[in-house]
């Protein structure tokens, strides 16, 4: 269903997006109710009770994981070893195919930054930086300035909203490479180490930026904050059509008639959201297959487009939703000579850190080729199998790589037969 | 490891006023040295377009960190270029809604153009060209960046006339 008219309580996260997709600067953000729910927060409540309401909402985060925003939340707010506590927004967006967090930090950035100062607030923490993606110019641009504005009307810096509040914002910008998504290959990123993920535990809610504790969360999971506060958790269970709650920004890209993005209920269907939204495939171009959330997601196909759009249905049918954005594979396109892009992507981007990732990969991407010119016999297809198996959870430190093999193992199951082609 | 002895008898290089204030504005933002290391190094590149030995020398001295953890950083992360580059850098997005939507058209039609491949600096050190990851233009496809401009959707023909821009 698309709703006749955007407002806060059916799009909170869109509804103040303007036509003509310009900035919303500080000015017309608080003519929009702008900063009155974290004035609200801050005056009103206290730093349980905030969790406690993130709780309830059951609100997933949405990088990619989906992990209960407020557990993570909670986790943080029982440590009380230091009074140095950090809050980082990951905006180091690099998946391919996906780009939902760039639409809200390049036209609702006071959004995420009202989010940010309320989040600080519960988890105590007086310091927080945005991890953005380095080639995000216009976001970066876009963000100093808000931050600057809001700096200026006392809602960063000290005694925020009249309160005993201090908090301190600074956005620091990545310098190309994917792995800094990984939360813990962030931190050490943002000390300035090579980003390579830490074993866990400890987990950053203990021990994260320069050993203090730290809670890193999505742009677009910050920026549900100030809704779930404002209107409660029922209302924002009530947003969704499924059991994953509230709204996502979902969308289609590939060979449609209308590729983006869209705040929609979780539970829409995945059809829906590519006929209604996207405006269906392109001309002499049929749907061959798709990815719900970005490259690491797992084949689906036609039969699944019935399937409603959230973290559990998704898994259920072999995938997972990641972040969201959907790509469209057409029929034009040779399965096998996309896993080989997709895989050369992840193999360029490993940290290099396990040996399955930083060996295995390219291995793959050695085979993908030969099969690719048709110069693979099927001793390397039980070779592609056996990598599949060796890189697991567990025999690396991150996911890196078993998001790389897992649209490979998909393929290898739907389109075995283009595989058996490649054979010479 | 580098002989910094051996880097340091070769000629000293010393950062600007500009480059100098830049850095000591980016400190004030973090509690530790070693943050202010990718910041430091993006803005001595955005001045000399590339970070050799002796400007980490630089770095170095300026930030308070070794030289060690300064090239560790410079040579993991792809917007530091540790080889000199052309005036203007060229990111094709390899991705894969550009692969559905024909980057690789485009990458032939530039690498005809400017007689360069990937990882390549045209003669007149104009131009590099350089892969890059999804850039987040998905709705635009295929897209490149030149220096900080984003252009999409990218055709074989609109190529030419967007690279003429910088020439």
């Amino acid at each position: 269903m698309k709703f006749k008219k955007k407002n806060n309580q059916t799009h909170p996260l869109t509804w103040r997006i303007r036509k003509d997709k310009k900035p919303i600067w500080i000015e017309e953000y608080c003519k929009k109710k702008g900063y009155k729910i974290a004035e609200e927060t801050l005056n009103n409540m206290n730093s349980k009770e905030i969790i406690l309401i993130i709780k309830n909402s059951e609100l997933k985060g949405r990088g990619g994981g989906g992990f209960p925003t407020g557990i993570k939340w909670e986790l943080m707010s029982k440590v009380n070893i230091s009074k140095d506590k950090y809050i980082i927004c990951n905006a180091d967006e690099m998946e391919p195919g996906s780009y939902k967090d760039k639409l809200l930090i390049e036209q609702l950035p006071h959004l995420l930054i009202e989010s940010i100062i309320i989040a600080a607030f519960a988890l105590k923490a007086q310091q927080g930086y945005i991890f953005l993606r380095g080639e995000y110019i216009k976001a970066n641009i876009n963000l100093q300035k808000a931050i600057k504005e809001a700096i200026n009307a006392g809602f960063i810096g000290n005694k925020i909203f009249n309160t005993k509040f201090n908090f301190k914002l600074n956005i620091h910008t990545g310098a190309g490479r994917y792995i800094c998504g990984e939360e813990t290959a962030l931190l050490n990123s943002l000390e300035g180490k090579r980003a390579i993920p830490r074993h866990k535990p400890p987990f950053p809610a203990l021990v994260g930026f320069l050993g203090k504790p730290t809670c890193i969360n999505n742009v677009e999971t910050l920026c549900n904050i100030p809704g779930i506060i404002k209107y409660g958790p029922e209302w924002y269970k009530g947003l969704s059509k499924s059991n994953d709650y509230g709204t996502k920004i979902m969308g289609f890209s590939g060979k449609v008639n209308n590729p983006g993005v869209w705040e929609m209920p979780f539970g829409t269907t995945a059809r829906e959201i590519l006929e209604k939204y996207a405006k269906g495939m392109c001309k002499k171009v049929k749907l061959k297959a798709w990815q719900p959330g970005g490259a690491s997601t797992a084949l689906l196909t036609e039969k699944h487009l019935d399937t409603p759009m959230d973290f559990t249905n998704i898994l259920k049918i072999g995938s997972r939703l990641g972040t969201g954005v959907a790509l469209a594979i057409d029929d034009k396109i040779n399965i096998l000579s996309l896993i080989k892009n997709i895989e050369k992507f992840f193999s360029r981007e490993s940290c290099g850190w396990c040996t399955p990732c930083r060996d295995g990969l390219p291995w793959i991407v050695k085979i993908l080729n030969k099969l690719e010119k048709k110069q693979g016999n099927k001793k390397d297809i039980k070779i592609l199998r056996d990598l599949c198996s060796h890189i697991k959870n567990g025999t690396t430190f991150c996911a890196h790589a078993i998001g790389a093999i897992t649209p490979l193992q998909s393929a290898m199951k739907i389109f075995y037969q283009e595989f058996k082609y490649s054979l010479k | 490891m580098k002989n910094i002895k051996k880097i340091n008898k070769k000629k000293e290089i010393k950062l600007t006023a500009k480059e100098k204030k830049k850095i000591k504005k980016e400190k004030k933002n973090y509690k530790n040295k070693n943050s202010v290391i990718i910041e430091a190094l993006k803005i001595v590149q955005e001045e000399r377009n590339w970070i050799s030995d002796e400007i980490i020398i630089a770095i170095s001295k300026e930030i308070g960190v070794s030289y060690n953890d300064i090239e560790e950083i410079a040579t993991f992360y792809s917007q530091i270029f540790r080889k000199p580059v052309g005036k203007h850098i060229i990111k094709f997005c390899d991705s894969v809604v550009c692969y559905i939507n024909g980057y690789k058209n485009i990458q032939k039609k530039i690498e005809y153009h400017l007689k360069i491949k990937p990882g390549n600096t045209t003669k007149d050190n104009l131009f590099t060209l350089l892969p890059i990851c999804c850039l987040g233009n998905c709705n635009f496809s295929p897209t490149i960046m030149i220096d900080k401009d984003i252009y999409g959707p990218v055709s074989t023909n609109s190529i030419i006339q967007i690279l003429d821009k910088y020439l």
